[in-house]
This record gives C-alpha cells, sequence and structure tokens, in this order.
C-alpha cells in the first residue's frame, strides 16, 4: 500500500512501533527468537537451527505463538551461534542443532533458563543471562548499528517500527537542504570509510554546485582484508544506510543514488535489493515521494573485485564501466564525479550514522567522542584475541579497553605483541599505546590509521617482517598500474621484504627500502599508493630489532620466515616413536625405532611443518 | 567455446538487450555473463563490443583488471582461500599451501579433470571464523590443515 503523504507515514511508524513493541514485550502472550544470521553463525549452523526450530515449532502447533526471525549480526562471532528470546532477552550462544529440542522445551514452553547455554563470564565463571551482563557488549553503544540484530532486515515494518524513516519525515516536513547540512556540521560526523573527511562539508560542496542532476553515492566496496562493519550493516539493518542516502539526496538536491557493494557480498546485496524494493512499493523511493515534490531512485551496482574501486574516483570510473582507475584531482567528485555532475561519495556506516543524528539532534551525537572525531566507531575485532567480533565504541576508547576488556585479552597465555588498524593503508600500534584514546588523528600521529575499522591483533607468534610482506603482496596486487610510484615502487618494496625474510639482505637495503617508501608514499595518484607504504614505515619503526634479526642474525624472532628457521627434534624428550619419521614428505628424518632419538637433515627438509603437527610429545621445536 | 554456440550469442544479446535502459552497464552486463557461464573468452568480449559498440580493446581492459571476471573457465567446485589479514594471521597460508599439494595445481589454476580451481581471495569479512575457506558457496570455519584432504574427498566423492 502507497504512503502518500507525511502524516501518512507517521501514522504507518506509530503502529509499526507498537507491533514491534508488542512482539518484544510478549505482552499478547507471544515469544520472539531471533536468531544471529551474519556469515559466521550461518556458517557454524546457524541456517539448520533456523530450519529446526520453525518445523519443531509447527510440530507442537505453536508456529502463530513463537516468532522466528533471521536477524543481522550481534557482533560477538566468536561465541556464535546465537539465540535471543524475548520477552526477557535471555542470550543463549553457542547452540547447536541439538539444542533446539532443549530450547522449546525448557525456556519457550517450561519457561526456565537453560543455564549450560548462556555466556559464562570467564574472570567471575559466573553465568551472564543477557548482552547487558556482558562485558563484550558493555561498552558498546549502537549508533551505525543501530537496529541490526534487533529486527528482521527483510521487513520494512520492523524497521519502521524500530525509527527507520522519522528522520527521514523530519527533514522533509520541516527541514531546508541548507540546515539539514549544518546539522551534520554541527554533529561533526566524519567519513567513516577512512579519510575522515567531515561529512557536512562534502555535502556542502556539493550543494553550492549548480547542477540539474546530482548523484549520491554509497561506497561499500569494503575491500580492507579484516573488516566487515559495511557488509554487517547492509545484512543487519539496509534500511539505516538507504534512509541516510536519501537525507543526503534531500541535503544536496540530488535526485539519484547507487550503491557500490562488492560482489563477494551476495547477502548484503540481496538484502539491499529487497529493501529498496520495499521502499518503492510503499512509494518512499521514486517520484513525488510523500507528495512533498522530492524525487529520488536508488540502484545497486556490483564491484567485480578490486581493492583500488574503494578509492571515490576509481569507484566512480567503475560504476561507468570502465578499469576501476582513480582520476587525478581536482575536479573533485563534489563539482565533477559521476558521468561528470556533482557527486558525493559516502561510506555505508557514514550514512547510516545520519539517520540517527537527524532524529536524536547533532548535540546528541556530539557528546560522545573526543574534540575532533565525533560519535562511535565500528571496529571488527579479529586475529589473536579471544571475543572476536565486530563492536561499536565511543571515539576515544582505549586500545586497553578494546583489546583486554571488550576483546578479553589475547588467547593461549600468549603475549601481546601489536595491533593493526586501517587495513593495507594503516599500521602498527604497540604496548606503548595501549592507553592511547583511538581516534582519527590519534591514530595518525602514531603512524597509523583508523581505515574503515579493521582491528587485527598479534601476539609473539606473528612476525612483523611477514606482516609487512603480506601487506605488500595485497597493494602490488591490487595497485591499478596507472602511476608508476605506485605500480613500481610497491614491487620493488616487496622484492626488498622478499630479501629480507629470505636472510638476503644487508643493512643497506633497509636504508633504501626506507628511501623507496617515502618516495612512494609522496608521488603516488591516489590515496592506494600514498599509503601503500605505511606498514613497512610502521613496523620499521616499532620493530626495528626484528628487521636487524632478519638482516644481521639471519633469524626470524618469531619463527615464522621458513627460510630462516629449521625444525629440530630435542633429543631427551623424543619418544624415539617414529612417527615424524613417517610422515615426512623428503624423507629426511633419521632414526632407530625405540631405540636411538630421530634427527632432522636441516639440508634436505622442506619446512613443511608436518613432524611439528604429529609429534605426540611436543618434542619438536621451531628455532 | 571454441566455435560459439548460436544459443550462447543469442543469450548475450539478450542479456545487452536487458540492460540498454541503463546508463554505462558494460560491468553490469559482464557480471551477468560471467555468472551465466563461468568466463568471458574473446570471441565472447568480440559480441559484446558488437552489441555495445564499444572497442574490443577496452572490453578486454576492463575484463582483465577485475578479478571477478576470467578468460578460462573454472572447476566445477571453486576453492576460494581467504588470505584477509585475520585468516593470514591465523594460518591461512598454510592451508593453501595444501590444497595446491594436494591438487597438484597453483593458485588461480584448475585441476585437468576440470573438478577443482582453488583461488586466493581476498578478505571475504569472515574474520571471526578464520581461517575461513569457501567451496562455492559453502563456507568452512575455522579450518585447519590437517581438515584440508577430509574436505577434498568429500567433493571429489561427490563427483564420482
Amino acid at each position: 500500500m502507497k504512503i502518500n503523504t507525511p502524516q501518512e507515514l507517521v501514522n504507518k511508524i506509530r503502529s509499526c512501533e507498537k507491533c514491534l513493541a508488542q512482539k518484544f514485550s510478549g505482552e499478547t502472550g507471544t515469544k520472539a527468537l531471533l536468531v544471529c544470521g551474519g556469515l559466521g553463525c550461518i556458517s557454524t549452523g546457524a541456517g539448520d537451527i533456523i530450519e529446526l526450530l520453525k518445523s519443531k515449532l509447527k510440530e507442537k502447533g505453536l508456529e502463530d505463538k513463537v516468532s522466528v526471525d533471521s536477524v543481522g549480526c550481534f557482533g560477538f562471532c566468536s561465541q556464535g551461534p546465537f539465540i535471543r528470546v524475548y520477552p526477557g532477552e535471555t542470550l543463549y550462544r553457542m547452540v547447536k542443532p541439538e539444542d533446539v529440542d532443549r530450547i522449546i522445551e525448557e525456556d519457550v514452553i517450561g519457561g526456565r533458563l537453560i543455564e549450560d547455554l548462556v555466556y559464562v563470564d570467564p574472570k567471575t565463571n559466573k553465568p551472564a543471562r543477557t548482552e547487558k551482563d556482558i562485558d563484550f557488549f558493555k561498552k558498546q553503544i549502537k549508533i551505525a548499528l543501530y537496529g541490526s540484530g534487533i529486527i528482521n532486515p527483510e521487513s520494512l515494518d520492523e524497521a519502521f517500527g524500530y525509527g527507520s524513516f522519522r528522520a527521514f519525515h523530519k527533514v522533509v516536513t520541516t527541514m531546508k537542504s541548507q540546515e539539514v547540512i549544518d546539522e551534520i556540521l554541527k554533529s561533526g560526523l566524519r567519513g567513516r570509510g577512512g579519510g575522515g573527511f567531515p561529512t557536512g562539508r562534502k555535502w556542502q560542496f556539493a550543494l553550492d554546485q549548480k547542477s540539474d542532476v546530482k548523484y549520491v553515492v554509497c561506497n561499500g566496496d569494503e575491500g580492507d582484508p579484516g573488516a566487515f562493519m559495511d557488509r554487517s550493516i547492509l545484512e543487519g539493518n539496509p534500511f539505516a544506510a538507504i534512509e541516510g542516502m536519501m537525507i543526503a539526496g534531500y541535503a544536496i538536491q540530488a535526485t539519484a543514488g547507487y550503491f557500490y557493494v562488492r560482489a563477494e557480498y551476495p547477502l548484503a546485496v540481496a538484502r539491499l535489493r529487497t529493501a529498496i524494493s520495499l521502499l518503492e512499493e510503499v512509494g518512499l523511493l521514486g517520484e513525488n515521494i510523500l507528495n512533498t515534490g522530492f524525487n529520488f531512485r536508488v540502484d545497486v551496482r556490483l564491484g567485480a573485485g578490486a581493492f583500488v574501486c574503494g578509492e571515490e574516483t576509481a569507484l566512480l570510473n567503475s560504476i561507468e564501466g570502465q578499469r576501476g582507475q582513480p582520476r587525478p584531482r581536482p575536479p573533485f567528485p563534489a563539482v565533477k564525479g559521476l558521468w561528470q555532475k556533482p557527486t558525493i561519495v559516502n561510506n555505508v556506516e557514514t550514512l547510516a550514522i545520519v539517520p540517527y543524528i537527524v532524529r536524536n539532534g547533532a548535540e546528541d551525537f556530539a557528546k560522545l567522542g573526543t574534540e575532533k572525531s565525533k560519535g562511535t566507531k565500528v571496529f571488527a575485532l579479529g586475529g589473536k584475541v579471544n571475543n572476536v567480533g565486530l563492536v561499536e565504541v565511543p571515539m576515544g576508547t582505549t586500545l586497553r579497553e578494546l583489546i583486554y576488556e571488550i576483546g578479553g585479552g589475547i588467547p593461549n597465555g600468549k603475549k601481546f605483541k601489536a595491533i593493526q588498524t586501517g587495513g593495507p593503508s594503516g599500521g602498527c600500534l604497540t604496548e606503548k599505546d595501549l592507553d592511547t584514546p583511538i581516534d582519527y588523528d590519534t591514530l595518525i600521529a602514531r603512524g597509523s590509521m583508523m581505515g574503515s575499522g579493521g582491528a587485527i591483533v598479534m601476539d609473539e607468534d606473528n612476525c612483523m617482517v611477514d606482516v609487512a610482506k603480506f601487506y605488500m603482496e595485497f597493494i602490488c596486487d591490487e595497485s591499478c598500474g596507472k602511476c608508476t610510484p605506485c605500480r613500481i615502487g610497491t614491487k620493488r618494496m616487496l622484492e626488498f621484504l622478499q630479501k629480507i625474510t629470505e636472510g638476503r639482505a644487508s643493512l643497506e637495503d633497509l636504508d633504501e627500502l626506507t628511501e623507496l617508501a617515502y618516495a612512494v608514499k609522496e608521488n603516488s595518484l591516489c590515496g592506494l599508493g600514498q599509503t601503500a607504504a605505511n606498514p613497512i614505515l610502521s613496523t620499521m619503526a616499532n620493530f626495528h630489532d626484528e628487521y636487524l634479526a632478519h638482516v644481521v642474525d639471519k633469524k626470524c624472532p618469531a619463527h615464522v620466515c621458513k627460510k630462516l628457521m629449521e625444525y629440530y627434534i630435542i633429543p631427551d624428550k623424543c619418544k624415539k616413536c617414529g612417527k615424524c619419521a613417517r610422515v615426512c614428505p623428503v624423507q629426511c628424518i633419521s632414526g632407530t625405532l625405540g631405540k636411538t632419538p630421530f634427527l632432522i637433515d636441516p639440508l634436505k627438509c622442506i619446512k613443511c611443518g608436518m613432524c611439528y603437527s604429529v609429534c605426540p610429545f611436543d618434542s619438536i621445536i621451531k628455532r | 567455446m571454441a566455435v560459439m554456440q548460436e544459443h550462447a550469442k543469442k543469450r548475450i544479446k539478450e542479456i545487452v538487450a536487458s540492460h540498454k535502459d541503463e546508463p554505462t552497464p558494460l560491468l553490469v552486463v559482464l557480471s551477468q555473463i560471467q555468472e551465466e557461464f563461468g568466463y568471458i573468452p574473446l570471441e565472447v568480449q568480440e559480441v559484446v563490443s558488437e552489441e555495445m559498440d564499444i572497442p574490443v580493446a577496452e572490453i578486454y581492459g576492463v575484463v582483465t583488471f577485475y578479478s571477478f571476471f576470467s578468460l578460462k573457465p573454472k572447476g566445477k567446485y571453486i576453492i576460494g582461500v581467504c588470505l584477509g589479514t585475520a585468516c593470514y594471521v591465523k594460518g591461512s597460508q598454510n592451508i593453501i599451501d595444501k590444497f595446491c599439494e594436494l591438487l597438484k595445481i597453483k593458485p588461480g589454476e584448475t585441476t585437468p579433470d576440470g573438478l577443482f580451481t582453488v583461488d586466493a581471495l581476498r578478505c571475504i569479512g569472515a574474520c571471526a571464523i578464520a581461517p575461513a575457506v569457501t567451496i562455492n558457496s559453502k563456507v568452512y570455519a575455522n579450518l585447519t590443515v590437517d581438515r584440508v584432504e577430509k574436505i577434498l574427498k568429500e567433493y571429489e566423492g561427490g563427483a564420482n
């Protein structure tokens, strides 16, 4: 049914709010089961659990009393799959298909808590029934992830019920374009895609351009390895990003918007397309929306696997059907963007925050964060940390809070070594930076950057030279080839790193590498090349000793670089079982069963690690 | 597709025609062809060129630029090993090495029987379940090197 006027929209929102509140409060005798549908949970069995829940409830004739929804990511991926039960918000974690019967019998029907399925706080050993009791969630504030994990992402009514389009209503009924931009400026919102450019200023440039056609482009080409917040937003609450785009469109007086999303995210694309068609059906996208004279349509374009397309001008070229190579600037996209028309390019997270700011006011948003970085930021916490997942915290949260309080520390009693932020464009932060409040400027001052929010924790088993090499391989692969410093410079830098990790480098090579790194940084055309050297410069600054160990001592202290380490059987610990010799693919392990300890011939060994992984007595070490 | 079959040509023309009202739809068209046919050889690019009035050189430039497009057919099962940062620090390099060792191919190649292709993927956003591997649309979480052989067996068995 069409929604024709602002008043009809308000009425619709109100009735949906009532419905959703009823669903969660259970006041009409119903219960609701929300199952996390994030990729982490799906790949560990959430899909089967949903099917089972539905069929078992049907068997018992409860399908009208108990609803089951697959919702967006809960964020606490290392403990999935999750089910949240309403009313009461009890959170069951690590649910297996065989637990489904118990959940229905004991909780849904019996109303009893199933203690062994709730999270147990590792510090106090006490069960934590709801998210409010779990450290991982306590410090989080959901603004960009608002509604994600709560609403059914394929239901417009639930989106309405959770506050979506209240902001849009406010904008079209009470604000002029300039007033919207002023509000965004006042909120201090900065681009969440990496650069941190003030969003309001970008919009102002575009509004100031005289043109009959303007575009809003949403950058969902989340290529930064280790970051998945944009996907999570699009999968969990696509309406938030679309509403943000519509408000941006109203603010700069655009008539069309494009979502550019990675083809690697098929579910996000599908959810986005569903959301768009639902909005078209009710007339919230299209011509003369709510009879206000505002026209806006939205389309989706897919990326085809090129990291550089995250750079805004390369992205525009890609939408135009060309190779995704960046354009020289100026002219900036706000002046000449998509098809030479004024265009703003905003990241998914940025646009998803916009409705919150309009709904709650700029002051409410600006209360959070630091002086120059307002609001919250979503981080994808990964790598060697106990609580892997997606977290949204106020800017200014320290790394210590992020890693130890929310992240629950480093697994297996290992020692923290570094945290890598900003992906291939960023750098490493170490022990000494743990108490730094994280915002755009503090990270840059310490040689890293915010990037899109990937935060990969590394422990003593990670070699920092190898990490730098990993990023350089990535950049080298993804360099588009348009400008020489990046195309050739990244290749040469990679060769230096290969020399270092293989023990062929000299001290002069380190100096040359540094010089080259600065040359690439200063002379490249776009952000990809300008930041390509950051992982090298930052690991060199923080882990100089480790570089020296590779170059001078020809040793890899973390025992990662294969050419610089060897496997060794400790004679006293060897139980002479011969298991290692049997699996060795090159027969380089000799010894006599039960009599003499086994011995690896280092000249023949190919360092495949098979012996190391099969030894039942941990008698084999890397050194 | 050495000699392109008529119905394939017809289908490609249909795909191009279905996007004619969109501005600059080249990438959309190529994506759809890649999805339906599994690869975009030169003969297909020539048809697209004629239909869309874009030089083949330009189309070839686009096809080779994006990693999603392939000039050669891929295997029945595409094994994508994520080499994103989170997976890498948890040892995904060893996993792709193991797949390649067992299948006797390099990343990006297809086995001679056309059954498997091994691809190194950039982050698939499954960092929480690192190391992650996808085989067609199925995701394998928290993979370890010693599970690789067993997983391959599942698919080898299914094909016989």
